[in-house]
């Protein structure tokens, strides 16, 4: 409920409106402004030339929305290049995918002797594949560590047993040679595909297709038929936190490693033998419309329900992952907006206070102009003029300090790798590698701000220096 | 007097039953009581009176800086007691020209620019001929040679020949001052009111406001106030005039 009244507020209302009003107040200032520093133009001089009277003072005040506005810009850029890299990962997952992870169930659930099976099954598989209309294809996967070798050239990755869809579905695209096809896992062939990092780390030299990769834990060979390109993380799925690193991966036809390797494995480790016994690590499930994914996720969900007891299944709905991501985006820069808009106001009062001081310094500069003739609104304008001077050009500095946000950000990050190495490898990778992108509804409505920021503190200010009747402020020492 | 023959032709203001009061919060201040007589042009009035007798109010409302609380103020055409604080102040950059005691300069202008600044407020950019005009000021008080100067670079004597030049930019009225040499030595006094002979002999009518006999006997007219009332209003004869003149000149402090 909650989330699609917000679903509904930020896509419809908040972009729209939020644009529309600023559009309409901009016009206003714009034309106020235009108007001004066409008819008036003496008193635009006059204020610069009032400005540059105290340049330290005028320098600072405009500092407060310098400030303020290039946080508006880099904060909502910031934000906006961490959702935007988070969503690419959810919707390299594929937004018409739902996938079954097998998860280790907890320790109580498992038998104290000998190996407990558990996890998703091939009659599973066939079920659903058979079963559950709104699907396009299904892929099982088997996935588990293993050492990679040629001649002498070790290599720690993930070995993959998969169908051809695989590719597909994981945006994997082949570079040299083919990807595992349907023939050769019927045949259940010794054929692999290796992944950009694996061909490069084991074949420097050398051309991998045609070649044979050593598995030692199974004593077996496999024949190279296709190398990929390379290819980035993905969001993480099945509870792990870690984002799902493809790159050092090979992939076999799954009858093959059922045949060869099957569904017990043991590992050594710290000296006592550990193990596990799995049919299959994850299904794929694509979709015929991305509107059935919903839908087809309940009836999965229902048809598997009998993992319930056991816990060891998660059901991951890329689709779902993706409107959290951007509510969750959508909030984040709202937050970073309304924390930029702060040291606006910060800057505004600065301006407001700076006026004030002014106003009081100049009253008899008031008293005097009003007694050769300047109208109230004379007063007014000048003032206001200044003012707006005042915020335009922190505007107009900010928006253009916002604008480095993106090769600042680049330059920030190659300083921090190059001096604290370690604790940047701690990093989320989101936010190693971090793309600031400039929200363009920032720079406008940064810019509109800051003259409105400069308009509304300053008129307060005028307002008192013009209410002054010229005599009493002729009075003033 | 009937209305029908009350003309402004030929004054310069005329004044009539000007009432002017301040309410405070525990009292009212009757600064004016009524006061009524009239300037015509070309003349050249000295308003004297003890302190508080109401001079300088007097000379704000007839520099349209205040507005009065009863009777009329006629300046040209217009009764200007009924006018609104807008139209004050365009009679004020159009057609007033004040002096005042602290000679009130924008200490960020240079001497040009603070003769300009009436002109400023009359809502058209400079002509050539009112920039020329400045210039002839300046030369015509004897700063033709410090145009680009701050008043802090200038003299008592020399800020307050500035004020006058700017007090003729707009071709006023009448220039009003109030207490011009208050401020000044007697010899630059003495230039200031050579100025001001000068003005009045060229056409221009001038107000004055002073406490000092000296002063007063160089104008043509003196008008004494007391308690916001018009004690008397006299009009000095030339003898007088040229023996105030000379007396001045010969009671001069030598250089040194
Ligand atoms: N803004 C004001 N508010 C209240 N009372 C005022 C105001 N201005 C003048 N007064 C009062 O009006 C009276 C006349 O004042 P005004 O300044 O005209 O005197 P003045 O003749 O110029 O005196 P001075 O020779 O000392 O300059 C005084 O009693 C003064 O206190
Ligand atoms: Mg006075």
């Amino acid at each position: 409920m909650m989330g699609n009244a917000m679903q509904y507020l930020m896509d419809i209302s908040f972009s729209e409106v939020v644009n529309r009003v600023f559009w309409f107040f901009g016009a206003i200032l714009a034309v106020w402004f235009v108007n001004i520093v066409i008819n008036h133009p003496s008193a635009v001089m006059l204020g610069i030339k009032n400005l540059w009277l105290h340049p330290m003072r005028s320098i600072l005040t405009v500092l407060g929305i310098f400030v303020g506005v290039a946080s508006v810009i880099w904060l909502l850029a910031i934000s906006k290049g961490i959702g935007d890299e988070v969503q690419r990962q959810i919707e390299n997952l594929g937004a018409d995918t739902i996938m079954i992870r097998t998860v280790k169930p907890p320790s109580e659930k498992l038998s104290s002797q000998g190996l407990t099976p558990y996890g998703l099954t091939r009659e599973e598989y066939d079920m659903l594949s058979a079963t559950v209309p709104t699907i396009r294809s299904a892929i099982p996967i088997r996935e588990m560590r293993r050492q990679f070798q040629f001649k002498d050239r070790k290599l720690d990755g993930r070995l993959v047993g998969c169908t051809p869809e695989y590719a597909e579905v994981t945006k994997l695209e082949i570079d040299r040679g083919h990807f595992i096809t349907d023939a050769e896992n019927f045949s259940r062939d010794s054929h692999c595909v290796l992944s950009a990092k694996v061909a490069e780390k084991l074949f420097p030299y050398e051309d991998p297709i045609g070649q044979r990769i050593y598995m030692p834990e199974n004593q077996d060979f496999y024949l190279i038929v296709g190398v990929l390109k390379p290819k980035g993380a993905t969001a993480a799925v099945g509870g792990s936190m870690a984002a799902q690193d493809f790159s050092n991966d090979v992939y076999i036809p799954i009858r093959t490693l059922q045949q060869r390797i099957g569904d017990t494995i043991m590992t050594m480790r710290s000296g006592s033998r550990e193990g596990e016994i799995i049919e299959l690590n994850q299904i794929t499930l694509r979709c015929r419309d991305v509107n059935d994914v919903k839908k087809t996720a309940e009836l999965v969900s229902t048809a598997l329900s009998s993992h319930e007891k056991m816990e060891d299944i998660s059901v991951v709905v890329p689709l779902e992952l993706l409107e959290q991501a951007k509510t969750t985006k959508y909030m984040f820069m709202v937050l970073a907006a309304m924390i930029a808009s702060i040291s606006l106001l910060v800057g505004g009062i600065g301006i407001m206070n700076i006026m004030l001081a002014t106003v009081t310094e100049r009253t008899r500069e008031i008293g005097i102009r009003r007694a050769l003739g300047a109208k109230r609104r004379d007063i007014i304008r000048q003032f206001l003029v200044e003012t707006s001077v005042l915020s335009l050009t922190g505007g107009i500095t900010g928006i253009l300090f916002g604008l480095l946000c993106g090769p600042a950000v680049s330059a920030a990050r190659s300083l921090a790798n190059s001096w604290f190495e370690k604790q940047m490898m701690d990093l989320p990778a989101v936010v190693r590698t971090v793309e600031p992108s400039i929200v363009p509804e920032s720079i406008t409505g940064a810019f509109l701000i800051s003259l409105a920021v400069g308009l509304i503190f300053g008129i307060y200010p005028a307002i008192r220096a013009a209410k002054m009747s010229p005599i009493e402020a002729l009075r003033h020492e | 007097m009937s209305f029908s023959d009350f003309s402004t032709e030929g004054f310069a203001c005329r004044v009539v039953d000007l009432k002017k009061e301040f309410v405070l919060k525990s009292e009212t201040v009757r600064a004016l009581r009524g006061v009524t007589f009239d300037v015509p042009t070309g003349d050249y009035v000295a308003i004297m009176g003890p302190s508080g007798s109401g001079k300088s109010t007097l000379l704000n409302l007839l520099g349209c800086l205040d507005q009065p609380t009863s009777g009329s103020l006629w300046l040209g055409d217009d009764d200007v007691a009924k006018m609104t604080d807008d139209q004050l102040a365009d009679i004020r950059s159009r057609r007033i020209g004040f002096v005042f005691q602290a000679y009130n300069l924008i200490q960020q202008l240079t001497v040009v620019e603070n003769i300009q600044v009436p002109l400023f407020y009359q809502g058209k950019p400079l002509s050539r001929e009112q920039h020329q005009r400045c210039l002839d000021l300046a030369n015509m008080v004897g700063l033709g040679e410090r145009l680009d100067h701050r008043p802090t670079q200038l003299s008592g004597g020399q800020q307050q020949r500035v004020a006058i030049a700017r007090s003729l930019i707009n071709d006023p009225f009448f220039i009003l001052a109030d207490e011009p040499t208050g401020n000044l030595d007697s010899r630059t006094t003495e230039e200031i009111l050579q100025l001001f002979e000068r003005l009045n002999n060229e056409g221009r009518t001038i107000i004055l406001v002073t406490h000092e006999d000296e002063v007063s006997k160089r104008a043509k007219r003196v008008i004494r106030l007391k308690d916001g009332r018009l004690q008397w209003d006299r009009t000095n004869s030339q003898e007088v005039r040229d023996e105030a003149a000379r007396y001045a000149i010969e009671n001069m402090p030598v250089e040194v």
